[in-house]
């Protein structure tokens, strides 16, 4: 269970973004959060990736109460999520080639020797050929960037998935293609899903249930 | 009906919008720097062992004689061959300077690198210090360490270095404070990275570009500071040449219209000076982001 409890978080103590937000997601589920540009959904997406320490609340994963965010958390709880954001240019290191951005977390884990096969692994996944592999992030689409840091979240095999507006700057057929893959490793791993976007018809196509961010204080549910 | 034809004609040069002549005199500029430099790197390194001169030779005999072809820069009050004196003299600057600037970039990437990585009250104390040293004048803080040694190059390169990296912990610090809200570095902390991995692998590569040109901008500081250091009688023993020694040593001499002296060691000053700069702002210009995107199309 991923339990976002009265969360109340922002950049300012004195004004914070939303006020005592909370969501619940049941594992393997999936919930769309729609809401106005500026209402606070990239930052409750922030806060359930364990990325930013809210204002107060209570958020809590698979049973255990998150104490830190960012490298305060323990790193199984880290990587227990795997984020994709919005803009795949500004989220992927420029210096890296794909392979290595992808192969980038199991780097840092320790797991250096299970990188090769898990990349090819995804890469097929998510529609990545070998000769995109090799190349920079200045050398590829926004939409090939975009499933390369796809596969960079999934490949630790994470238990919930937070998707923050990942098809926001895409053209449909990528964005099928993103959705699939998603869908596919959702399946296959039973995670959970929190996708936060502007775009109705896709998300209460894609997930479960969708939750509307009525006011700029919390969501509705 | 509209048709679209693509033609595959040789690459576009349109990029190079500022025209031939500034493009031409850039080009020189950079061509004559990197000349300069390379010679002054050359001539330190080869002259000294090549020619095995005793560049401390005395030769009263000789003393004050003006540029001719026997000695072309001069001598000094003493005999001594100016040229040799000069090459030797710049060795020590170009020492003193390369190794300080080196020092220097490395406390100051790694200061500015942990301030910025670890933030909070680590990053307010260390900011504070740099600004309480930055407060001192560096070339007064310089003197105070140079006068707790006995003269010599090394203490010259221990002070110019302790008084110059708090300028690049200032560069770094900012670069990696800026970065590091960075959505790449959101995705590293996210994949498990840890806090030392996140600097090492995403941070310090992103700034290096810049610290390394804060470096290269550094030897002539370093070279400058070398020489007010000995000018002022703190630096290097007077019989060792240095630019700095050289010019100090000669200032009699001017007084009483002899020019050489002084003229030959300053334009050995200042010549790798300027070739240094200008080696600088070429790749100042290449790393320029805006300017490399331009050249990628």
């Amino acid at each position: 269970m991923l339990d976002l409890h009265a969360v109340t978080a922002g950049y300012d103590r004195r004004a914070p973004v939303f006020r005592d937000a909370s969501l619940t997601l049941a594992p393997g589920e999936s919930v769309g959060l729609l809401g106005p540009s500026g209402c606070g959904k990239s930052t409750l997406a922030r806060v359930a990736a364990l990325l930013h320490r809210p204002d107060s609340g209570r958020l809590t994963l698979d049973g255990e109460e998150v104490r830190g965010w960012r490298h305060r958390a323990p790193r199984r709880l880290r990587t227990a999520v795997g984020v994709v954001f919005q803009q795949p240019r500004l989220s992927a290191d420029p210096r890296l080639t794909l392979h290595d951005l992808i192969a980038e977390p199991l780097r840092a884990t320790g797991r250096r020797t299970e990188a090769p096969d898990r990349v090819a692994e995804l890469a097929a996944a998510v529609g990545l050929t070998g000769d995109l592999l090799t190349r920079r992030p200045h050398e590829v689409s926004d939409g090939q960037l975009q499933r390369a840091c796809l596969a960079r979240a999934l490949v630790l095999r994470p238990r919930w998935l937070v998707c923050d507006e990942m098809t926001a700057m895409l053209d449909a057929s990528t964005t099928a293609a993103l959705v699939a893959a998603v869908e596919e490793y959702r399946t296959a791993h039973g995670a959970g899903l929190l996708a936060v976007g502007h775009d109705r018809v896709l998300l209460e196509r894609w997930c479960d249930r969708t939750l509307e961010w009525t006011d700029c204080a919390k969501p509705a549910a | 009906m509209a048709d679209l034809t693509l033609t595959k004609d040789a690459p576009s040069r349109t990029w190079r919008s500022h025209g031939r002549t500034r493009r031409s005199t850039r080009t020189v500029r950079v061509a004559a720097s990197a000349v300069i430099a390379a010679a002054t790197v050359l001539a330190v390194l080869i002259v000294p062992p090549v020619v095995q001169l005793d560049e401390q030779a005395i030769d009263l005999a000789l003393k004050l004689r003006p540029p001719s072809l026997a000695h072309p820069f001069g001598t000094d009050d003493v005999g001594r061959d100016l040229l040799l004196r000069c090459v030797y003299g710049l060795r020590v600057s170009l020492l003193v300077g390369l190794v300080a600037a080196l020092v220097a970039t490395v406390i100051g990437t790694a200061v500015g690198a942990a301030a910025a990585a670890f933030g909070g009250w680590t990053d307010r104390i260390v900011m504070r210090l740099v600004d309480t040293f930055s407060s001192v004048p560096h070339l007064l803080l310089g003197i105070f360490i140079v006068a707790m040694f006995r003269p010599g190059v090394w203490p010259v390169i221990v002070s110019v270095a302790l008084t110059h990296w708090l300028s690049t912990a200032r560069i770094v610090r900012s670069e990696v404070l800026s970065l590091r809200s960075r959505p790449f570095v959101d995705a590293a902390v996210s994949g498990g990275a840890s806090r030392w991995r996140v600097t090492a692998r995403h941070l310090l590569p992103a700034v290096l570009p810049q610290a390394g040109l804060a470096a290269v901008l550094m030897v002539p500081h370093a070279m400058w500071h070398e020489s007010a250091l000995s000018f002022l009688g703190l630096g290097l023993p007077t019989h060792q040449a240095s630019l700095g020694t050289l010019v100090q040593t000669a200032r009699g001499s001017l007084l009483a219209g002899d020019w050489w002296p002084t003229l030959f060691p300053g334009l050995f000053l200042i010549v790798p000076t300027l070739a240094i700069a200008g080696l600088a702002g070429a790749w100042r210009e290449r790393i320029n982001p805006r300017r490399r995107s331009e050249l990628m199309l």
